[in-house]
């Protein structure tokens, strides 16, 4: 049996022990003397968190299929244990074999959001690796990031020995044969790294220099070797039938994930275009997964685990071209398997509701909706493709059905915005609820319509078209949420609404690690020396502590956040190239300030640049 | 069918907790492709009890869960299936046909379990305590404080020790382990220690539980069998 790194004692002190024992269903045990390459993976987040990752169980499944390879997890020890190990000085070790995470060859950490940033200094500072690159010697793991945050990956590029940018099953492959072959020629780590650099969508930051002008704006961005690429291109998978590669075995966690189910992914990418939407941008061109493979795939990975539910991946299922089929499939098979079926990101349709009556009981569940914006004139704006008669249209056939609960999510803050818009809020929340009752007789009704109205602010994210886009300050977002809240209190049916908002500090502090440079590095070091963990969670989350990090650095927050960039500036992520073009996206940013509307990837093509690829939707019945 | 399943819980996965350990054997069970049988509605979920829980950092080679099957399925088998679908540390030991009804619910029955304790290194008292188990067991009353809702109060555990015996550098317990008496090994072990004029320091003792019995006789005459006796094997 395996011995456990932490004593019995630490482990019967801490929350939730099992988060640290490994030994689940379907983790992968190695003979380490038998493999060549040691890869601790790492999401930067507690245990239940990192375990409803995807991406990083995909990565894990087809690392360990390689004899050679043994890759295993790491997480953020919770902040009761993080205490303990530093007392204690006991190393960050990873789940499977317990060993420090300082005797592997490679630490992958998992880049899925912003506000993780300090957590990922964590993992590197209880590992007793050294926080900065430059600082680590040969005997310590090669630091590789990846995922959405990758993008722009300059914030961190103190912190990191090499980024993959794009999807990371085309990559690593290259990346560990690179490693293999560096080992056995007797090459240095600066060896690996230029052989790394040479991996088409691997981003090596110190081959790279970065000139700033005196305004801060960046000056030049070049490579300081001859033999590194001037551009890192994204890398994806082409043709989903051959290159997917689907988990068969997912990890079972004995404690509950937030994702506490099977998730099928059913496709990547979205041909919509919202123009606020990174994942839309970055992950085009829309790629289908065959619907027999995710048949054959949902029965396997169903048996492998024995979960009692199954959810649908994608960022919009209505989009999936077989999802009538496929969600047919698995209500037939396994609803009487008291297999539970879950549909995120459905559009409210006639099909949609047939399916949810099916698979979920209408007096519990609610309709949800993200308009994203409280007016037609913004909506066009952020290219977001519902209209207000789409919405009242579905919620009248929800509310006939039985429904009467409807979640409403909008973004206040973005491009162009007016008080109008903002007030569009509130008047859409109360047209939805006259809706109900002049659509379900009195008889009918089960009690009030309850509406739920969320806001966030806007962030803008970098290769999107809002890319150039100026954020607002705190006290600009808090009066925006005070308009809509008044408007809400103003309605007629205002009984009926509920209204949330997030705190508008980690949305800024999001902003800022978002569209960061380089020097953006030192606040979040020093953010991290003063404490800083955990900025995801509210709980943890002390702005001070940031606010303090930028006086120290003498770092103007404003100039990342508040400033509309110019569309000639050079941007710390213009070096990659992630499929679409600058033109489309300035295109998209005209596009957007005169309110024009975009089509969708189906109805025509917008010239994006993800062609290039060769496959996906740009290629649809063009085979 | 109504069958009891006997399991063992070492190593790692001592520090599942109750819960956890039964969503885990709700997802084995899936994945051993049992007929279970389900509760109506919206969201069905198996039918299964739970005898005894089990506290997170203690192992065990005696825990109990009763399920329900659509169909007769041979008991030799229901081992063999959940087993090839275990992980370290978990073990199915037996599995058992008892009666239906609520009668023959697993937790119900429960009347007394089986401990083995071991002080942990550097945490043993420093007197010679092994030769005065018998002196602290022959105490009419043994008062220890008890924390409940009503707040503290005291409670005599000595009618609830069955059993308190030195077996090699062990200490073997059997205790009451109904719902109205259920008695903690720990608190039999620090109420010995204490006894002794000694502090008992956290985690003082490592905890294994043997095996968990039934009552089949009365309040002054126990007759404790096992929960795996009260069923029967199906061929």
């Amino acid at each position: 049996m395996r011995n456990l790194a932490l004593s019995d004692e630490i482990l019967m002190s801490v929350d939730k022990a099992a988060r640290y024992i490994g030994g689940e269903v379907n983790s992968v045990m190695k003979d380490k003397e038998k493999v060549d390459i040691r890869f601790a993976m790492c999401f930067p987040d507690v245990y239940e968190i990192g375990m409803s990752n995807l991406g990083m169980m995909i990565l894990y499944n087809m690392f360990n299929e390689r004899e050679d390879v043994w890759c295993e997890r790491v997480f953020s020890p919770w902040t009761d244990l993080d205490k303990l190990m530093r007392e204690k000085k006991i190393p960050l070790f990873a789940l499977e074999s317990q060993e420090p995470v300082k005797e592997f060859d490679f630490l992958g950490i998992t880049l899925g959001y912003e506000m993780c940033y300090t957590n990922i200094l964590q993992i590197l500072d209880l590992s007793g690796i050294p926080l900065l690159a430059k600082d680590r010697g040969e005997e310590f793991p090669i630091v590789i990031g990846g995922g959405a945050c990758a993008y722009n990956p300059e914030p961190l590029a103190d912190f990191f020995d090499l980024f993959y940018i794009g999807e990371g099953e085309m990559v690593y492959d290259a990346l560990f044969d690179a490693y293999k072959a560096n080992k056995a020629a007797g090459g240095t780590k600066e060896d690996f790294l230029m052989r790394a650099a040479q991996v088409p969508g691997i981003y090596v930051p110190a081959f790279y220099d970065v000139t700033y002008k005196e305004d801060g704006t960046i000056a030049s961005f070049a490579p300081n070797r001859p033999e590194v690429p001037e551009k890192v291109k994204k890398q994806l998978i082409v043709d989903m039938d051959k290159g997917y590669r689907p988990i068969e075995k997912p990890v079972v966690p004995f404690i509950k994930a937030t994702q506490d189910r099977v998730t099928l992914e059913i496709q990547r990418g979205c041909i919509r275009g919202c123009r606020f939407c990174q994942a839309g941008m970055i992950y085009r061109p829309t790629r289908e997964r065959d619907v027999e493979a995710l048949k054959a795939s949902a029965r396997e990975m169903l048996k492998n685990t024995g979960h009692e539910e199954i959810s649908l991946s994608s960022l919009s299922s209505s989009d999936y071209t077989q999802l009538e089929e496929l969600v047919t499939f698995l209500i037939e098979e396994f609803k009487e398997k008291g297999v539970n079926i879950s549909l995120p990101s459905l559009r409210i349709d006639a099909f949609a509701l047939d399916v949810m009556s099916k698979v979920q009981d209408i007096k519990k569940s609610s309709l949800t909706f993200a308009p994203e914006a409280g007016s037609q004139r913004l909506r066009d704006v952020i290219n977001k493709g519902l209209t207000e008669e789409d919405i009242l249209h579905g919620a009248k056939e929800a509310f006939l059905g039985g429904w009467n609960r409807v979640k409403l999510y909008f973004m206040l803050g973005l491009p162009t915005e007016t008080e109008e818009d903002m007030k569009g809020i509130a008047h859409l929340a109360e047209k939805i609820a006259e809706e109900y009752y002049d659509t379900v007789p009195k008889e009918k009704r089960h009690g009030k319509v309850q509406i739920v109205v969320s806001t966030s602010f806007f962030v803008p994210k970098p290769f999107t078209p809002f890319q150039w886009a100026g954020m607002y300050s705190e006290q600009n977002f808090i009066d925006k949420a005070k308009v809509v809240k008044e408007e809400i209190r103003a309605q007629l049916n205002q009984k009926s609404i509920k209204y949330n908002w997030h705190e508008p500090d980690v949305t800024i502090l999001e902003g800022f690690l978002a569209r960061g440079d380089r020097k953006c590095g030192k606040v979040i070091l020093k953010a991290y020396e003063n404490g800083a963990l955990y900025d995801a969670w509210s709980e943890s989350f002390h702005y001070e502590i940031w606010q303090q990090a930028f006086e120290e650095t003498n770092t103007d927050l404003d100039f990342y956040t508040l400033r509309e960039r110019d569309v000639d500036e050079i941007l710390p992520w213009d070096f990659i190239d992630a499929g679409v073009t600058k033109e489309f996206l300035a295109r998209e940013w005209k596009h957007a300030k005169e309110g024009v509307v975009t089509p969708n990837c189906r109805k025509r093509c917008s010239g994006c640049g993800v062609k290039q690829y060769g496959g996906g939707v740009c290629y649809e019945g063009k085979n | 069918m109504k069958v009891r399943i006997k399991f063992s819980k070492k190593g790692p996965v001592k520090f599942v907790g109750h819960l956890d350990t039964m969503r885990y054997f709700q997802k084995a069970i899936r994945r051993a492709e049992l007929p279970i049988a389900f509760s109506g509605g919206y969201s069905p979920h198996m039918i299964m009890s739970f005898a005894a829980p089990l506290g997170v950092g203690i192992e065990s080679q005696g825990e109990y869960f009763d399920i329900e099957l659509t169909r007769t399925v041979p008991t030799d088998e229901i081992v063999s299936r959940l087993n090839a679908v275990m992980t370290e540390g978990v073990h199915v030991i037996s599995a058992r046909q008892v009666e239906d009804g609520k009668a023959g619910k697993a937790m119900s029955l429960v009347a007394a379990a089986d401990y083995f304790v071991q002080f942990r290194e550097g945490k043993e008292p420093k007197c010679s305590w092994k030769e005065r188990i018998t002196e602290f067991l022959s105490q009419t009353e043994i008062l220890v404080t008890k924390t409940g809702k009503k707040g503290e109060r005291q409670v005599n555990i000595r009618p609830f020790i069955y059993k308190m015996e030195l077996r090699g550098d062990k200490i073997f317990l059997m205790l009451a382990s109904a719902s109205a008496n259920y008695t903690k090994p720990e608190t039999v072990m620090e109420a010995f220690v204490k006894w002794l004029g000694e502090d008992y320091p956290d985690f003082a003792c490592m905890v294994e539980r043997l095996e968990v019995y039934a009552d089949k006789g009365t309040e002054e005459c126990h007759q404790f069998v096992t929960l795996e006796a009260l069923g029967e094997k199906v061929e």
